[in-house]
């Protein structure tokens, strides 16, 4: 993989599959293991999802950008879209008793448990997502592998 | 893999044989369709066995969800069955393992139902 890939997609469901079919590759051709690539796939396409339906609410004039990057240390994942910004204090706890029972909300939570951060930026202009994940079997791993 | 369901009866009781993804879209619609059918034609004891479904993703949670309160609404009973490790560990994050009844094995999921 070069340094940096992006795309430019349309706001279709589609685009979600894709989304999760390139981080697939990516990540198994920066060397992930099997259950890593599931978490990055899984959480870019939850980013995907959030940027379709709810940033770009599938309008045929707005795209989503997907950007892959891979730093010294990070695979780093930027999903932008152009809808209004999500409001982060809307969104509720997943987790607490009384939410558990209902049927969405459980995105962004997906996102922070599968990734090492995640940074959101809302804007009028849109919600950036950035996914990131410490790319191991470098040096890091090699010094755990050795102990 | 697109996801495919199909329904066979043992007892009294509906098993719905899921397999491939149940993902935002046709997995998703294609689940609450069929439970939604199953309760509207009177079958209130309904097992999803998930046992080849490699994959869902938050929608995909969101529909085992409403399977779930939809069915418990109109006085039935869903219980979830075979869960491979991925859908597995989903339930555990989420928390949700412990709301939904789950069984490893079908004669005894069966049975469970009062």
């Amino acid at each position: 993989m070069e340094q940096t890939v992006s795309y430019t997609l349309d706001s279709t469901l589609e685009t979600v599959d894709h989304a999760e079919e390139k981080a697939t590759r990516i990540a198994t051709e920066l060397g992930f293991g099997e259950d890593e690539v599931m978490q990055i796939s899984m959480a870019v396409r939850e980013g995907a999802v959030n940027a379709v339906l709810h940033g770009n609410a599938y309008a045929p004039d707005k795209k989503v950008i997907l950007a892959f990057e891979r730093t010294s240390e990070d695979l780093v994942i930027t999903i932008r879209d152009q809808g209004k910004g999500i409001d982060l204090s809307g969104i509720p706890n997943p987790l607490a008793p009384e939410n558990l029972l209902k049927t969405s909300g459980r995105g962004i939570f997906l996102m922070r448990s599968f990734m090492d951060a995640v940074e959101i930026r809302p804007s009028q202009t849109g919600t950036e997502i950035k996914l990131i994940k410490h790319v191991r079997g470098s040096s890091a791993a090699g010094k755990e592998g050795s102990q | 893999m697109s996801m495919k369901l199909s329904t066979r009866q043992v007892d009294g009781v509906t098993i719905v044989d899921a397999s491939g993804r149940i993902t935002l879209g046709e997995g998703s619609v294609l689940m609450r369709d069929t439970v939604r059918d199953l309760l509207a034609k009177g079958n209130k004891k309904i097992i999803l066995n998930l046992g080849d479904v490699n994959y869902i993703d938050s929608s995909g949670i969101g529909e085992l969800v409403s399977a779930y309160t939809t069915t418990k609404n109109q006085g039935g009973e869903l219980k979830l069955l075979h869960l491979t490790k991925k859908v597995h560990d989903l339930l555990q994050i989420t928390k949700l393992y412990t709301v939904f009844d789950v069984k490893d094995d079908e004669a005894a999921a069966v049975k469970a139902f009062k």
